[in-house]
């Protein structure tokens, strides 16, 4: 570490002010501060600053992905082998299988959306920021594993520069820019996006067994009927057709255990959320309609993207509201629109991706809201004294 | 009566009002008028170049209509005035595109009639028109139409060769052989919010290459 530590400080001043690579000093500002603590000293204002900075963070969220990449992986070679009937794969085998074809995503995905933040940067003269190391994990987490790879670089194209740099970088973002990527992917090519032979590797290519279906079990409950449906526990753990990070509750709940451990992730989104789709699911169950909303309310938390929505794309602290009220409200909504598109919209079987982005736009109106109301209260408080 | 100087036909003005509308007063990316048919009839160029033509008749006649009426329409009464004689022109429009080019008429459906509540029209006629002799009502109608058709139809083109391959109807991609590669057409384009970010899109090239239309706080 040492050696490398000189060797940065030695090149150091080719990037300052009147140096040669003066143009990319934040290129370097972005590797310096990625392996080392910033040696930045203040000089006025604040003087002692929290070691939690954005690219600590940032790191964590990475860490807490883990669990479902790694199972993820797991899961693409678990349901290649049961599409394909191939018996005599080992654990290792199907992992390493599943993370070869998802290594060749992850790489696209931080390829062009680095290379776009990198450019965007130098243009305005900006240090790095550091916002696309999740974004850039989230993605190939929430897409299909057999989506074509210039379909990946072109949702990450538009969804970086559409979706975040025109409104001023990380930071400045309305909209979730990795379920911006994928909302561009589900209208722009929706043959890769929805149906039953994509979620599994090498399906759409043809050559599984007769009658498999590879269909998620919310596109089950819509064609088959809910008797169909995988069990429970299936879901729970994650043995299941899917988006590669999505499938596995057991491992989300894990990545969200470490966020609220070390209080990156917000445990009022988390609850709320849930509690929302709970509720929403109990009430539909309750009242009747169609038959989905027969589907037991705790199976809308198990199924499809809901986990993983809730625990890696709600809580996102940009686009989330702000306020602890807020948050609340944010969640609990969000939930309650997830069961909703599910339950009364066939045209969509998975409503996790738009309900967040649908509260993402709403979530300055709520701020708004609440903000405005404490000041109303604390102004009643005032004026009658 | 006062003395009226008397002004060649194509002052530079007069030119001036031909060409403004193209870049920087232009209706659409400036002015940001007449956005919702521009979404519509976007998806493919050959409508979206019919509606430019049935605007630009639209607007230029009633221009004209407007300007030598114009010392005699009561002020109170103005708006309506000028929505018969809009309406009477894009009935005439909307009948001639029914009779000689029925399948583009019916791609453009209701748009056509829409044009009567085209905002740039009103604007032009109450802007315009209620103020200004003929001639020069005349060259502002067809400025401001062809500002209008030039965005639609560069907003088509993208829409069309992105969204479904084809320019005007001719097989691009397909000739190209860029199927074969895997490359598919962005079913995006054709739905209208990917209008609203192409004409977001036309702004803000407009605008980075033009920074007097910047706005300053």
């Amino acid at each position: 570490m040492n050696f490398l530590l000189k060797q940065m400080k030695n090149i150091e001043p080719l990037f300052k002010k009147g140096g040669r690579f003066e143009k990319l000093h934040s290129v370097y500002d972005g590797f310096a501060t990625f392996l080392f603590v910033p040696d930045k000293v203040t000089s006025r204002g604040a003087h002692i600053r929290d070691y939690m900075d954005m690219k600590r963070t940032m790191i964590i969220v990475v860490l807490a992905l883990m669990p479902a990449l790694l199972f993820g992986c797991y899961n693409i070679g678990l349901q290649h082998t049961r599409a394909f009937g191939i018996n005599d794969w080992t654990l290792m085998h199907m992992f390493w299988f599943g993370f070869l074809k998802l290594l060749p995503m992850i790489i696209v995905s931080y390829l062009v959306g680095l290379g776009i933040e990198f450019v965007a940067a130098q243009i305005r003269g900006h240090e790095i920021n550091e916002g696309y190391l999740v974004t850039g994990m989230l993605i190939p987490l929430i897409m299909p594993i057999d989506v074509p790879l210039w379909m990946v670089a072109v949702s990450v194209a538009f969804a970086v520069i559409i979706g975040k740099e025109i409104f001023g970088g990380t930071g400045m973002n309305v909209l979730n820019p990795a379920l911006t990527a994928r909302a561009f992917l589900f209208f722009s090519y929706p043959g890769w996006m929805t149906g039953d032979a994509i979620w599994i590797e090498g399906l759409v290519k043809g050559g599984g067994l007769d009658g498999f279906s590879g269909a998620t079990p919310l596109a089950v409950a819509k064609l088959e009927g809910m008797a169909n449906m995988p069990s429970a526990m299936e879901m729970f753990i994650g043995t299941i057709p899917g988006s590669v990070g999505e499938t596995s509750v057991v491992a989300i709940l894990i990545g969200a255990f470490i966020l609220l451990v070390t209080g990156v992730g917000s445990w009022r989104i988390m609850l709320s959320m849930t509690l929302g789709a709970l509720g929403m699911g109990l009430l539909l169950n309750a009242t009747g309609g169609n038959e989905y909303t027969q589907i037991p309310a705790y199976y809308h938390l198990i199924m499809g993207g809901f986990a993983f929505g809730t625990v890696f794309m709600a809580t996102d602290p940009v686009t989330a509201a702000q306020t602890n009220t807020g948050k609340y409200i944010y969640g609990a909504l969000t939930g309650i629109l997830v069961v909703i598109i599910r339950v009364f919209n066939p045209a969509y079987p998975e409503g996790t991706m738009l309900a967040i982005l649908l509260m993402n736009v709403m979530a300055p109106l709520i701020d708004h809201y609440v903000v405005n109301a404490n000041i109303r209260r604390r102004l009643k408080r005032v004026t009658t004294a | 009566m006062e003395k009226v100087e008397k002004e060649p036909l194509w002052s530079a003005k007069n030119k001036k009002l031909l060409t403004n509308p193209l870049g920087q007063d232009n209706p659409i990316t400036v002015q940001v008028l007449g956005i919702c048919s521009a979404l519509a009839v976007t998806v493919k160029m050959q409508p979206a170049i019919v509606m430019a033509i049935s605007v630009m008749v639209v607007l230029a006649v009633s221009n004209v209509v407007i300007a030598a009426l114009r010392k005699m329409i009561p002020g109170r009464i103005r708006i309506i005035v000028q929505l018969v004689v809009i309406a009477t022109m894009v009935i005439l429009v909307d009948q001639f595109l029914k009779a000689f080019a029925f399948d583009v008429s019916k791609q453009l459906s209701v748009f056509v009639g829409l044009i009567i509540t085209n905002c740039i029209i009103m604007g032009r006629l109450e802007a315009f028109a209620m103020a200004n002799k003929p001639w020069p009502a005349f060259l502002d109608g067809l400025g401001n139409a062809w500002g209008y058709g030039l965005i639609l139809v560069i907003v088509s083109f993208f829409r069309e060769f992105l969204g479904s391959g084809t320019i005007m109807g001719f097989p691009v991609m397909e000739k190209l052989g860029v199927y074969n590669f895997g490359y598919e057409d962005n079913g995006m384009m054709i739905l209208p919010p990917m209008a609203l970010i192409t004409v977001g899109l036309i702004i803000w090239v407009q605008r980075s290459r033009n920074k007097s239309l910047v706005e300053t706080k």
